[in-house]
């Protein structure tokens, strides 16, 4: 094992798929000369050229649409959007052609892309640059949406991504980039075979007074949540989706049944969000087995402010999930600590 | 290839194509083409001249549902530009894809069971009227977003080109579509990568109600490939031989020089945007035009082929005849086809399939154990 950013599990496994096949090719705006706005292509230009490294204009429906026509014949490329805020602009080859050509064309061709894109708030960066709308993308069929929240899901995700017949938007979140965690020796390895199994979610810490839910960078919140309340004796268990579309409904339902209670922890928007669908799923699935009604823990329904304290007020954070879950735990007349 | 872009606005003639070519005038000669290959022309335009009327037919009939945009009108540029690709070449078209799916080379019989949404459609009746696609002949589909299959065509370009390959993408379009920001985009990353591809408009003056001239700033559409430094050819729809051979030197142009080229077609749109528009919008004069004789490339090149001896009133009737019976042909198998089975209703969703895919029907819960 060894400790790395998340960034660069994105980047070293980026080259190892680049070495291993010769039909995986990335494409965006200022990933090649420039090095990726967010650094994950770096050195990518140097060791492979501007054949398999394109620096792509300002024209997101062009190259985004480009990618999916080069997929239809057979190459792998995985496309950067600089931040997801600016897939709007290429939501109609995402949309209408990337998801619906292996269904429309009767499964004669599929589109094997990878859109790798970092979406989130937190760097006061404003109302247009701060959003998460891959709600947007998990509600369709045809789609593969992922939201790996630790290096070594970065790695195997991205792996699994590069490898997989259908297009896979694959979220970043700005606030991942930096944050390191454990991978195996060999995560770098071309001939590495540890791909993740698309559409599984996964239990990443036990616990027995309650479930907690969350994707991406809320994931990683609601581990550092469950560590703080085991402090005051609470046991959390945190269920990571990992995959938006496909979504594992089973393994976040079962974990409800053993404890009971849920509360969902998401960056994005409440209503209509994707944590009113886990809501519902666990409704549906798991009724019988609530002592309380299921908490949803979202960002304010506001576009971002820029401002310090108004931004980080419309986040949710430690404290505003531990509150929720405690508030969840005494309803229920369950110990509180 | 001279470059059109050069000349004066309004100068353009509608022959600029085939006078490239050295020919006189609209009508050109039939030249030394030999007299089956005029009468294959003949008949393979014919074909979807009929195969389009019985489609039309079946479509008020209820046999065909959806939207049905027909290619009425502009055969021989349908034929014509299909003429000139070599069967590895590549084509992705708009919605009005019927005619160039068959001319691509896919059975009119299976374009047929598409159109009546069978099981032996080409898509299997996943896809219709607008989303003819065959892999095997390299129709890469139909679609029915406008503009939307610009950028799908040139990643295939850049396909071809990344593995350096000799095959083209020919994509087709409207005029209408010349304005939305794909088109912008596609040529622009097609002449920056130097992709192998033609960007073809048919210009039949109408995009639904909407003419070239209130929907586009610049109406000479060939033109508008300057802004990408794109040469850009005009050539007469009407006249098969001319759209041949414009589409021929600018396929085999964009093969050995790898660049993109753009080609502007003008063809009459006979009927309205599908098959249930009446075109009320189309004023008495539009209507003479898009009905008259001279516009028709069916009866013109008819009239062609009989005063040069080449079609009796013998042949004319034998091929009429063998026109009609594979139409019917072609329909009769649709209306047998299967109705595709409801237990395939998520096969096509992932190529990869996954766990944990929603496989519901309505009203299905979504935990069933
Ligand atoms: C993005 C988009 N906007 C609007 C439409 C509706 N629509 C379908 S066809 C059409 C006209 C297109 O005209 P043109 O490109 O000239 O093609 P033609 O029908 O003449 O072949 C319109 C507006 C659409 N399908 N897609």
């Amino acid at each position: 094992m060894s400790v790395i950013t998340y960034r660069q599990a994105l980047r070293d496994t980026l080259r190892a798929e680049m070495v291993r096949d010769e039909n995986v090719l990335v494409m965006g705006e200022e990933i090649g000369v420039f090095e990726g706005s967010y650094k994950i292509t770096e050195g990518l230009l140097k060791e492979f050229g501007p054949r398999r490294v394109k620096d792509t204009p300002i024209a997101e429906e062009g190259f985004v649409g480009a990618a999916i026509g080069a997929a239809m014949l057979g190459l792998r490329p995985v496309v950067e959007l600089m931040t997801i805020n600016f897939s709007l602009i290429a939501i109609d080859q995402i949309i209408n052609h990337a998801a619906k050509i292996y269904g429309m064309f009767g499964g004669q061709t599929s589109v094997p892309m990878v859109i790798r894109t970092p979406g989130g708030g937190g760097q006061q960066l404003g109302a247009t640059h701060s959003q998460n709308i891959e709600l947007f993308y998990s509600f369709i069929p045809g789609l593969k949406v992922l939201a790996p929240s630790t290096p070594a899901e970065a790695s195997s995700m991205l792996r699994a991504a590069i490898r997989d017949d259908d297009p896979v938007l694959f979220l970043e979140n700005l606030g991942l980039y930096n944050t390191k965690g454990e991978v195996p020796e060999d995560y770098a390895q071309p001939e590495n075979d540890d791909v993740a199994t698309i559409g599984r979610a996964a239990v990443t810490r036990e616990g027995s007074d309650i479930t907690l839910i969350g994707y991406s960078r809320m994931a990683m919140v609601a581990t550092q949540v469950a560590e703080k309340l085991a402090q005051e004796d609470i046991s959390v268990e945190v269920v990571d989706l990992r995959s938006l579309r496909p979504l594992d409904r089973q393994t976040f339902v079962d974990s409800v049944k053993k404890t009971g209670a849920a509360v969902i922890c998401e960056d994005d928007w409440l209503t209509y969000g994707i944590g009113a669908e886990i809501a519902a799923s666990i409704q549906e699935g798991a009724f019988d087995y609530l002592d309380a009604p299921v908490r949803r823990v979202a960002m304010a329904e506001v576009p971002m402010p820029y401002a310090k304290p108004l931004e980080t007020a419309a986040l949710p954070s430690v404290e505003s999930i531990s509150t929720a879950i405690k508030e969840t735990l005494s309803a229920v007349g369950k110990r509180v600590g | 290839m001279a470059d059109t872009t050069a000349k004066p606005k309004g100068a353009a003639a509608r022959s600029s194509g085939t006078r490239r070519r050295g020919r006189k005038n609209t009508s050109p000669g039939l030249g030394d083409e030999k007299p089956e290959e005029l009468l294959d022309y003949y008949r393979r335009m014919l074909f979807i001249r009929r195969f389009e009327e019985r489609t039309a037919q079946a479509y008020t009939q209820a046999r065909i549902g959806g939207y049905c945009h027909l290619n009425l009108g502009e055969e021989a540029t349908v034929v014509g530009l299909l003429d000139a690709l070599r069967p590895d070449d590549y084509l992705f078209t708009n919605y009005r894809d019927h005619g160039y799916a068959i001319e691509k080379g896919m059975d009119p019989k299976k374009v047929m069971a598409e159109l009546y949404g069978r099981a032996d459609g080409v898509s299997k009746g996943w896809g219709g009227s607008m989303h003819m696609y065959d892999t095997a002949t390299r129709m890469l589909g139909g679609y029915g977003i406008v503009g939307g299959q610009l950028p799908l065509a040139t990643g295939a370009a850049l396909a071809i080109s990344y593995r350096g390959g000799d095959e083209v993408v020919v994509c087709q379009m409207g005029d209408g579509t010349t304005n939305i920001g794909a088109w912008h985009e596609s040529l622009n990353i097609a002449k920056l990568w130097n992709l192998p591809i033609v960007f073809v408009v048919i210009n039949n003056f109408t995009g639904m109600g909407t003419t070239v001239e209130m929907s586009s700033a610049e109406p000479e559409l060939y033109k508008r490939g300057s802004a990408f430094r794109i040469e850009g050819v005009r050539v007469d729809g009407r006249d098969v031989l001319a759209v041949r051979d414009t589409t021929a030197e600018l396929v085999e142009r964009a093969r050995k020089e790898q660049t993109p080229f753009l080609l502007e077609a003008w063809s009459y749109r006979q009927k309205g945007h599908s098959v249930v528009d009446p075109a009320k919008y189309r004023t008495e004069e539009q209507w003479e035009q898009a009905r008259a004789d001279e516009n028709d490339p069916i009866t013109l090149f008819e009239a062609k082929l009989a005063e040069a001896g080449v079609l009796t009133d013998e042949l004319r009737e034998e091929i009429a005849a063998s026109v009609k019976a594979e139409v019917a042909e072609a329909a009769d198998f649709a209306e047998n086809s299967p109705h595709p089975d409801v237990s395939t209703l998520f096969d096509y969703t992932y190529a990869t399939p996954v766990p944990n895919e929603s496989r519901r029907m309505p009203a299905d819960p979504v935990f069933a154990e």
